[in-house]
């Protein structure tokens, strides 16, 4: 392949295996590694947003991830899928971003913990679902507000579990922390937004 | 079961990743606790709403400057193969 004429970036491949695009990519297949690229682009840059908070991070995040996913193709041994080391160096570049910003505040340690004893402070019931009572912006903006306001230890374990869907095992190997750990995280994590999220929709805040 | 170990247990209900005598257990405290109801419920919703949630889109301008900052890199790499 000559310098001026690299390979066409529309892929031919379609809806093939990640494996198999991978191995394409390592052996110099360039639309091959843009349809990874086509695939998970949307799902990094919204990992980005949801844990910098801020647009120019998250695209700096996304960008950053494909480009050292494509340096350092040669190093991906296929222990995990693709998608798995992909967000590891993403959640890696995020988090980055947020010790720049705040670097007093982004640590992966376990904090002192303030227990779930907690949880009992704040129990009324939502009513009919607040996803029906709010207008989808409204919505959207308390979500943004809660999940800002969780710390970043909490924060990037619960979008790894339960909204990019990972396991345990995944979020522990990109985390580099126990599954013990992940497990403890995520349960104050949805006990932490679910408190927050009471305040705005317990049903005597909408009546 | 007590109101502190569903609390300890509620992500691996969620999960349903509970082994079934903690999981009889635990609903069966749920069954005589509102408290227990209403924070399981709660929960359950507050992970469904996330979910659910209007995915943030990918601005074009921000997919076109990735696209452009990939092409130059293939073709930095190419010029080194």
């Amino acid at each position: 392949m000559s310098a001026t004429d690299p390979k066409p970036l529309v892929s031919t491949i379609v809806r093939e295996d990640e494996a198999q695009l991978v191995s394409a990519a390592k052996a110099g297949d360039i639309a091959a590694f843009e349809e990874l690229v086509n695939r998970y682009e949307r799902k990094i840059f919204r990992l980005g947003m949801n844990i910098t908070q801020n647009r120019e991070d998250a695209e700096d995040v996304m960008q950053d991830a494909f480009l050292k996913s494509f340096q350092n193709l040669d190093r991906f041994q296929g222990d995990s899928r693709f998608y798995t080391w992909l967000v590891r160096i993403a959640v890696n570049e995020a988090l980055m971003k947020l010790r720049k910003r705040r670097p007093n505040q982004v640590s992966l340690d376990e904090p002192i913990t303030d227990g779930e004893d907690s949880v009992f402070r704040e129990i009324e019931d939502w009513g009919p679902s607040p996803e029906q009572r709010f207008a989808q912006t409204e919505l959207n903006q308390i979500l943004n507000q809660v999940i800002g306001e969780l710390e970043p230890i909490f924060r990037v374990v619960f979008l790894l579990r339960d909204v990019e869907g990972l396991s345990t095992e995944e979020t522990a190997q990109i985390l580099g922390i126990s599954v013990a750990a992940v497990k403890s995280r995520l349960l104050r994590a949805r006990l932490k937004l679910r408190q927050k999220l009471n305040k705005h929709f317990r049903r005597s805040e909408t009546q | 079961m007590n109101c502190k170990k569903v609390i300890l247990e509620l992500s691996s209900y969620l999960d349903g990743a509970l082994d079934s005598t903690i999981k009889l257990d635990l609903e069966q405290h749920l069954a005589r606790c509102e408290d227990c109801r209403l924070v399981v419920d709660t929960t359950r919703q507050t992970i469904q709403i996330f979910c659910n949630a209007e995915p943030v889109p990918l601005p074009d301008e921000v997919r076109s400057r990735l696209h452009a900052a990939l092409l130059e890199r293939f073709r930095q790499k190419t010029k080194t193969i």
